[in-house]
């Protein structure tokens, strides 16, 4: 039953495969080029595997020490698994034990997967999830942690390498933009998050960018609701 | 940050995180339905947060010594190239690269 579920799943994997051991290499190679043993890109791979909020995470690690600051930041950085979550309970339904591990792992790649991907007929579902996701974080810890070993043999200049995660964001921005005709939640997220940097400027601005975001957007639903009655 | 206020920074993101993983699990056990808000929200803000991580991972660059010119020049050449070859690997790793070059080479 598992090696079925395994072999099932692991084509749908393959892209993810080359784009996790690319991003996690660059990763784990910018923590160690900040000076990080490679047990840091390692152990923060595989606990708190989440892309995005590790790179910012490496920013944190060298501000001032904040931890309740570090807590709610994780929390809006990555409150968008509570949705993915609230979309994934019908299918995570009845699988038992596995629904543990497969809410730990639901980054956005394995909610990609598993959102929009049926297990083929006479395959168990919950497997199935299962390691679309555990293999998608193999992929995501290997390259963090092999991007730092690397950070210790190969000495170039990494000045600028930081600059990984902007692009990574921009091309996420892109391809999300191309995905959907209704860019107003797009542009809401840019312009809220503007306007509190320029009021409230780059130590303070991202609770009240929330914020402005979460009530924007209510706003905008009040207003949808409100068209569409005759 | 002494080693022992890391472990605990990294705590903190990983217990944030873990919270916004469950949370919907035990907010709404099987065969509950959640809200129509909370899943209008579910629509909507993974657009919205992508835009201000936009944002975030620019929010230094203005007080940069180059007011952000080799971070504008990179993400107009991502933009060209991701809108031509619609490669997301290829439109990272160049455009890292020539930032990469820029600020080593053109703007130190």
């Amino acid at each position: 039953m598992k090696t079925k579920a395994l072999k099932a799943a692991w084509p749908h994997t393959l892209p993810i495969c080359v784009g996790f051991l690319f991003l996690g290499m660059s990763y784990g190679f910018l923590m160690r080029s900040k000076g990080f043993s490679f047990l840091y890109p390692m152990l923060m791979s595989l606990f708190i595997f989440a892309g995005s909020m590790e790179f910012v995470t490496v920013s944190l690690l060298l501000s001032a020490f904040n931890p309740a600051y570090a807590f709610f930041l994780a929390l809006m950085v990555n409150a968008r698994h509570l949705f993915y979550g609230i979309s994934m309970l019908g299918k995570y339904k009845n699988i038992g034990w596995k629904k543990a591990y497969l809410a730990y792992g639901l980054c956005d790649e394995s909610f990609t997967i598993n959102c929009t991907v049926e297990p083929p007929p006479g395959v168990d579902k919950g497997w199935f999830y299962f390691f679309v996701t555990l293999l998608n974080q193999i992929y995501w810890v290997s390259g963090a942690t092999l991007g730092a070993l690397l950070g210790y043999v190969a000495h170039f200049d990494a000045t600028g390498i930081e600059f990984v995660m902007t692009a990574l964001f921009v091309v996420m921005f892109m391809n999300q933009w191309g995905e959907t005709t209704q860019h107003r939640p797009a542009l809401t997220g840019l312009a809220c998050s503007l306007l509190s940097l320029l009021l409230f400027g780059a130590e303070t601005f991202i609770l009240p960018a929330m914020a402005l975001i979460v009530l924007c957007l209510s706003l905008n639903r009040i207003e949808i609701k409100g068209a569409k009655k005759p | 940050m002494t080693t022992l206020q890391k472990c605990i920074t990294v705590v903190a993101v990983v217990l944030g995180t873990a919270l916004t993983r469950f949370l919907p699990f035990f907010l709404f056990p099987e065969g509950k339905t959640p809200p129509k808000y909370i899943s209008y929200l579910g629509s909507v803000l993974p657009y919205a947060v992508i835009g201000f991580l936009v944002v975030y991972s620019l929010k230094d660059v203005a007080v940069s010594p180059f007011h952000g010119l080799p971070e504008i020049i990179s993400i107009l050449f991502i933009a060209v190239l991701h809108k031509w070859r619609k490669n997301t690997l290829l439109s990272i790793g160049a455009g890292t690269a020539l930032y990469m070059y820029l600020v080593q080479v053109w703007f130190r």
